[in-house]
């Protein structure tokens, strides 16, 4: 935050370690910055945040709420703390709440080994899911030349949304239905193969943190996604603007 | 008063499995049936699913063989994306399912089969197990571990990992082999060589032990059946389909994989969750017919390598003929590990083994695919159907123990008739009717989706469904 030229630097606490950081910064990015780990599943540097996926919430002095990292700006005198056991509760009941809500098995899925919702599970210590699964009934849409949705594995990120509307600018996604009945869609619920506003450029399969978007062809363990390019590219246009 | 005998379950085979045994008034057998009491439905659960993902998704349905699954369902995809396979991909595949050969044949003789052979079948079940054969002979079953432990390696030398690898994929395999791993594998052949020796060599004079149970093990005319590869030698991996009938005559041969079902027919039973497989023009259950080691010796003109088609001489003069005894299913799998020993050292031995072209990429363009290999129970079919955009349809796999299911209720007959004496049966009989099933090496798990370990208990049930008398251990 510019103030009469000059960027304001505020300090603050994290995990009782004393640290600065620009007021416009986020307590995500200030803590990635000192590399304090905070679990996320929904942020993607390089693209907006929505505070969706609750895993980044952080304990502030002060404060009853928790507070998303991912959304709230640092300030003057904050005191973070990033692991407690009451997070860590609330954290791994979201993972475990994400893996009954669709059908995730792992040991058949493309993003095998690479993908962040494993990743954290492991992470984490998630061995077993306290609640029951669901077992819903989702089809698959391969009717895309390059690319394939699996419903089964999506975790409502919205990343493939917001790569597309903010990054690629095809606006090919969107969320459909609320609640339990929520599910990515491309172009207004048709079938992505049908998608004209789709310029098959692929950024919506390399964000997608799980194997519920990926590349055609791939076999299981095989869909690395690359997401490294999105903060150049998010940094490119501004500067053009 | 007509009784029934329930083995249940019969132990030491993988899967779960029951045995109901009927007896007459007369107080004589009339009829034996091998039920296998769990349904899986992978064939069901595929619906839907990218075919990409199913070589590793019917490799889930065995953990014992997925290596088998793995290829039978990568040729399927082969034949849906309608490629061929670079030439080190399938040879590279070719080794990686001789190794699952040799892992899987090694627990079948050593750690299920070989204790009723050393101990006895009338021998205390407590010691008649690897357990109790690491006691009597060490060396035995310690050449039985070892060699499944070289299987092992050399699958996860190749896949990454040795149960489930998802190296194998639908147009090849998806990484070529290091230098150094092929010099790995190498290094282990002359060892397996080895232990397949010193086992003829235990194996040999104990088989005369055993005259009785060879003599009616399983021992009937049927037809065999399996894959030969085009010099009519033994194939494990390729190949067309032969059946040959009891007399040794050829009777169906050179029959393309993708047509498998002008020959083979499906049939279910209420009795039992295993599909019986029959040899079509001679109907059903006159076209019963037997697949795996046996049949696989019995239709090849030979194994193709030097130290097996000498061990073969050995096996061909048990009989005139085809040998129709299952018993000797064991001796069959040893010859087939030196045999899979020598050939896997043929493709290593040859530095085109290194190359790194190894996977043919395509989008589908067959609406339908069959995949056809040998496992080592036996002939392994997955036939898939996609839409256009490589969904599965439909899928309908026939596994080894599914062609047999036929010859072991028969089998099963044919021990009890011999063994049983009316109501009285004795442990030793019920040892010899788990082991008759046994020397088929069925994969339960496989054919109808199971899992599961089992104790054993007969009933005697009177015809109002009353339990008369029950035998557990």
């Amino acid at each position: 935050m510019p103030v009469n030229g000059q960027i304001k630097i505020v300090t603050l606490k994290v995990n009782g370690k004393d640290v600065s950081a620009r007021a416009d910064q986020t307590i995500l990015q200030v803590c990635r910055e000192n590399e304090v780990f905070i679990p996320t599943l929904c942020h993607l540097e390089g693209l907006s945040n929505i505070g969706a996926c609750r895993l980044c919430m952080v304990e502030v002095a002060g404060q009853k709420k928790l507070l998303p990292a991912c959304t709230t700006t640092v300030n003057e005198g904050m005191e973070i703390t990033t692991t407690t056991d009451r997070l860590g509760h609330y954290r791994r009941m979201i993972l475990e709440l994400i893996f009954s809500e669709r059908n995730h098995t792992c040991s058949v899925c493309v993003s095998n080994n690479y993908c962040e919702l494993q990743f954290l599970s492991q992470k984490l210590g998630i061995d077993h899911i306290r609640v029951p699964y669901r077992f819903p009934k989702f089809n698959v849409d391969a009717s895309h030349p390059y690319f394939v949705l699996d419903h089964n594995r999506c975790i409502l990120c919205t990343r493939c949304v917001r790569v597309c509307d903010e990054i690629e600018g095809a606006h090919v996604w969107d969320v459909s239905g609320r609640g339990i009945q929520a599910r990515v869609i491309t172009e207004l619920n048709q079938p992505w193969g049908s998608a004209e506003t789709c310029t098959q450029c692929g950024k919506c399969v390399n964000v997608c943190p799980v194997g519920a978007l990926s590349d055609k062809g791939r076999s299981v363990a095989e869909n690395k996604k690359r997401s490294e390019f999105l903060p150049y590219l998010t940094q490119r246009r501004r500067e053009k603007i | 008063m007509p009784k029934t005998i329930t083995i249940d379950p019969v132990t030491r085979i993988e899967g779960h499995a029951r045995i109901t045994i009927y007896v007459d008034d007369d107080g004589q057998i009339s009829d034996a049936q091998f039920h296998v009491t769990q349904l899986r439905g992978f064939e069901k659960l595929s619906e839907g699913r990218p075919f990409t993902e199913m070589p590793s998704l019917m490799a889930r349905i065995c953990g014992i063989c997925p290596v088998s699954h793995l290829m039978a369902s990568a040729k399927a995809c082969d034949n849906l994306m309608a490629v061929k396979v670079p030439v080190t991909g399938h040879n590279l595949r070719k080794v990686m399912n001789m190794a699952q050969i040799i892992q899987s044949h090694a627990l079948s003789f050593f750690h299920l089969s070989s204790p009723d052979i050393l101990m006895g079948m009338d021998a205390d079940p407590a010691v008649r197990n690897i357990l109790g054969v690491a006691g009597k002979n060490p060396g035995l079953a310690k050449d039985g571990i070892r060699l499944r432990q070289i299987g092992q390696q050399m699958i996860e030398l190749l896949g990454g990992k040795r149960i489930h690898p998802a190296w194998v994929v639908p147009g090849g395999v998806n990484a070529p082999l290091s230098a150094e791993h092929r010099a790995d594998m190498l290094r282990v052949m002359p060892e397996i060589k080895e232990i397949v020796r010193r086992a003829l060599n235990w194996y040999h004079p104990m088989m005369k032990q055993y005259h009785e149970e060879i003599a009616v093990f399983a021992n009937f005319p049927t037809l065999f059946m399996g894959l030969v590869n085009e010099k009519g030698e033994v194939e494990y991996y390729d190949g067309t389909l032969r059946f040959m009938d009891s007399a040794g005559n050829i009777v169906a041969d050179g029959i393309n994989p993708s047509e498998y079902d002008t020959h083979i027919g499906e049939k279910v039973e209420a009795y039992s969750y295993l599909k019986s497989v029959f040899y079509k023009p001679m109907g059903y259950p006159g076209g019963i017919y037997r697949v795996g080691p046996l049949a696989r010796l019995n239709i090849a003109r030979s194994c193709g390598t030097p130290l097996a088609d000498e061990e073969l001489q050995g096996f061909r003069s048990l009989q005139k003929g085809p040998v129709s005894s299952s018993f000797h299913y064991h001796y069959a799998r040893l010859i087939e590990i030196l045999n899979c020993a020598e050939r896997v050292e043929d493709i290593l031995k040859d530095d085109d083994c290194m190359n790194t072209h190894v996977r043919a990429i395509a989008n589908p363009n067959s609406f339908e695919g069959v995949g056809v290999s040998e496992a080592p129970r036996g002939t392994l079919i997955h036939h898939y159907r996609i839409d256009e955009n490589g969904l599965i349809k439909w899928a309908n796999l026939i596994i080894a123990t599914g062609h047999n299911n036929l010859a072991m209720n028969r089998g099963v007959l044919q021990v009890a008739r011999h063994y049983l004496d009316g109501l009285n049966p004795k442990e030793g009989m019920l040892n010899r009717i788990e082991a008759v099933i046994r020397t088929f090496d069925p994969c339960l798990s496989c054919s109808t989706h199971a899992v599961g370990q089992m104790p054993m208990q007969v009933e005697i049930t009177g015809p109002g469904g009353q339990v008369l008398k029950t035998l557990s251990r």
